[in-house]
């Protein structure tokens, strides 16, 4: 009887805590909204910062995430799909995809700070690039490779050998195969794991700090070597600086909402697409 | 033709495959190589030296005691050299450096060094322009900043003059405190999870909680920063009556549930991976559920768990924005009710003040480099632990 009583209790346990969770979660996001959705307006989405950052709107800092986005999007992507490619297509279980895979799991677990360091070395500093969207890209695209590499590859792995041997069968040459048939059924699930790099670069601050992000500029970006606002630092901002944080503090929920709406967005599109694929794959 | 252009483009695909190792390389490199310059660096801010009376047998003054000096802390020489009894005289050399020009500078600085006999100046040094054997003065050899006072030192003062004090344990401390309250924090919650996850949740109950938690990863750490100043901090002032809110503990809390993601997955998997066969021979042996849980599933599962646990603490340690917005940044011996200061929030304070490739901005990128250190080893420990989980599969 007492085996099944400490049973009970201890599910209990487990229980309220797997709840807990999902109530910590809906504290921070219903915190978020319930204080952020006032601010929401079209003003706010498509105007200038005005007044000390105190009136207007965040639109510069949503230019310049995207421009962050797509520009670290084109250093990491073809570069983390070619070498996902080469580990799992190439050398599969050999040493050189042992020492690959380990290396990129180490590039994985460099905290940001650490790549903002290396940026305001490299990009900043010794390629004299100065704060730009193109030294943060940079940053900001060998921060997510890991993750790129890590879901190409699972995409990559998910292609039953079958598909492969057969179309060497039909006399196909290996990168023939990649291109016309590894490529193609693995697509839905690489695009997930680039939708899941997009959301981890938009919400990153540490590594732009010293790379791109701008106080304040309220104005678009011209070129690859400007500088831009970006959102996660435009929140640090609003939250930790200026001279009137209580008054602030309207903006930066209203920042924080549009951010977390954009993370979030990002991560609910990647699921749908892996679910939509995965059931549509299944019926074939 | 084609068998060129396959080969060609393998090569390709390998150049690519290279690209981490490459990253990694650099980092190291970069890193590295800003930072080189710290212990080649003198103690005393750049531009300027020390001068003392010739009869003076002073050699040597260490930065904390030059740092003393210069703030009243050491009044006297006997306190620094043996067998020199004078009290210490601070002279700076600027109002005369504005009245004069080089020449007459240097001759009335000699004037004042050699008839004061407990002077210690900081002088202008100008292309080495003082002559070291001038009359009645003694310039001071310069020490440059040893390794042992940068990690065993306890004063963090980076802009202090005319000595900076470069001295990370306080800032080591801080992040340490902050990243093991975190885990101790995170790890029953996760591990309960983990549990409920794995072994009783139903998949209805499974998919709604594998979402949840995929969401609480994907909040940007700022978000999370931005709550914990909004939300946490006043809760934690009002609940133990403090000054501040913004104490180590508030950044512990935040740090867990940043944490949570981590530790859940990686422990669940390894649950999850307990054979079939190991639970059903416990339950056919009588014990309970629960039984099974804990004396099977847990032990078997132990190295994922170890390997969660590490890969969480990792997380903690290198969480930058959290730890610089809810933990107060006082670079001072950490408690966990007072404001405390991590290294990555450190770099990420200072390095925008810093001048590039000054010693401040030197003594950052060093402390990168420990950082990128301490991270990449608990890696390493967590791969090897979970290899331990694989080998114990097979």
């Amino acid at each position: 009887m007492n085996r099944k009583l400490s049973q009970k209790i201890a599910f209990w346990i487990f229980r309220i805590l797997g709840w807990a969770v999902v109530g910590i979660l809906l504290w921070i996001l219903g915190f978020i909204v319930y204080n952020g959705i006032g601010v929401i307006s079209l003003e706010f989405i498509f105007d200038s910062p005005r007044n000390g950052m105190l009136e207007g709107g965040i639109f510069p800092a949503i230019v310049g995430t995207f421009c962050l986005i797509i520009g670290s999007m084109i250093v990491a992507f073809p570069l983390g799909v070619m070498s996902a490619i080469y580990t799992n297509e190439y050398v599969r279980d050999g040493k050189i995809s042992r020492f690959i895979r380990m290396m990129t799991n180490n590039l994985g677990s460099i905290p940001s700070i650490v790549f903002g360091l290396f940026g305001m070395a490299l990009f900043v500093r010794a390629m004299s690039w100065g704060d730009s969207i193109i030294a943060g890209s940079f940053t900001l695209g060998l921060l997510v490779l890991p993750l790129v590499i890590r879901t190409t590859e699972e995409a990559l792995r998910m292609v039953p050998d079958a598909l492969r041997t057969g179309s060497y069968a039909l006399g196909a040459s290996k990168l023939q195969t990649i291109r016309y048939v590894v490529l193609p059924t693995a697509f839905p699930n690489i695009v997930t794991g680039l939708i899941l790099s997009v959301g981890r670069v938009s919400g990153e601050t540490a590594p732009i700090l010293f790379t791109v992000a701008a106080f304040f500029l309220p104005r678009l970006p011209s070129s690859v070597f400007d500088q831009v606002m970006a959102l996660p630092y435009h929140l640090y901002v609003l939250s930790t600086s200026g001279s009137n944080l209580e008054a602030q503090r309207p903006m930066a929920y209203g920042t924080a909402l549009v951010l977390i709406t954009l993370v979030l967005i990002i991560n609910f599109t990647a699921s749908l697409i892996r679910k939509y694929f995965s059931k549509k794959h299944g019926a074939v | 033709m084609k068998k060129i252009i396959e080969k060609a483009i393998e090569k390709i695909f390998a150049f690519s495959g290279m690209v981490t190792t490459v990253t990694i390389l650099l980092i190291i490199a970069f890193l590295f190589k800003e930072g080189a310059g710290l212990f080649n660096s003198p103690v005393v801010e750049k531009g300027y030296v020390l001068c003392v009376n010739a009869n003076n047998p002073v050699e040597h003054i260490s930065s904390a005691d030059i740092k003393k000096i210069f703030n009243s802390v050491i009044e006297d020489w006997s306190e620094v050299t043996s067998g020199f009894d004078e009290k210490i005289e601070l002279f700076y050399d600027e109002k005369i450096l504005n009245n004069y020009g080089k020449d007459e500078w240097r001759a009335k600085i000699g004037e004042k060094i050699a008839s004061t006999p407990g002077i210690i100046a900081l002088v202008h040094d100008y292309e080495k322009s003082l002559p070291k054997n001038f009359e009645g003065v003694k310039i001071l050899e310069e020490n440059t900043i040893l390794p042992k006072d940068f990690f065993l030192g306890f004063e963090w003062l980076p802009t202090s003059k005319p000595a900076p004090q470069f001295g990370v344990m306080p800032l080591i401390l801080g992040t340490l405190l902050v990243s093991f309250v975190a885990i101790l924090l995170a790890t029953p919650l996760g591990i309960g999870v983990a549990i409920y996850l794995s072994e009783l949740a139903q998949s209805r109950v499974r998919d709604i909680l594998k979402p949840t938690i995929e969401l609480l990863a994907g909040i940007p750490s700022v978000v999370y920063g931005f709550f914990g100043l909004v939300v946490l901090v006043p809760i934690i002032q009002k609940t133990f009556n403090l000054n501040v809110g913004e104490t180590a503990l508030t950044g512990s809390i935040i740090l867990a549930i940043m944490a949570l993601p981590t530790i859940i997955t990686v422990a669940e998997d390894a649950m999850r991976s307990t054979p079939r066969a190991m639970r059903e021979a416990s339950l056919a042996l009588g014990a309970t559920h629960w039984q099974t849980i804990y004396k099977v599933v847990i032990p078997y599962a132990a190295s994922g768990i170890s390997a969660a646990v590490v890969l969480g603490i990792g997380r903690a340690i290198g969480e930058t924005m959290v730890a610089l917005m809810v933990t107060g940044n006082a670079a001072r011996l950490p408690k966990l009710f007072e404001p405390v200061r991590t290294i990555p929030a450190t770099i990420a304070a200072e390095l925008g003040e810093a001048p590039g490739g000054g010693v401040h901005y030197q003594a950052l990128f060093v402390l990168g480099c420990a950082l990128f250190l301490i991270t990449m080893a608990i890696s390493i420990t967590a791969e090897l632990i979970s290899k331990r989980q694989h080998n114990k599969g097979l």
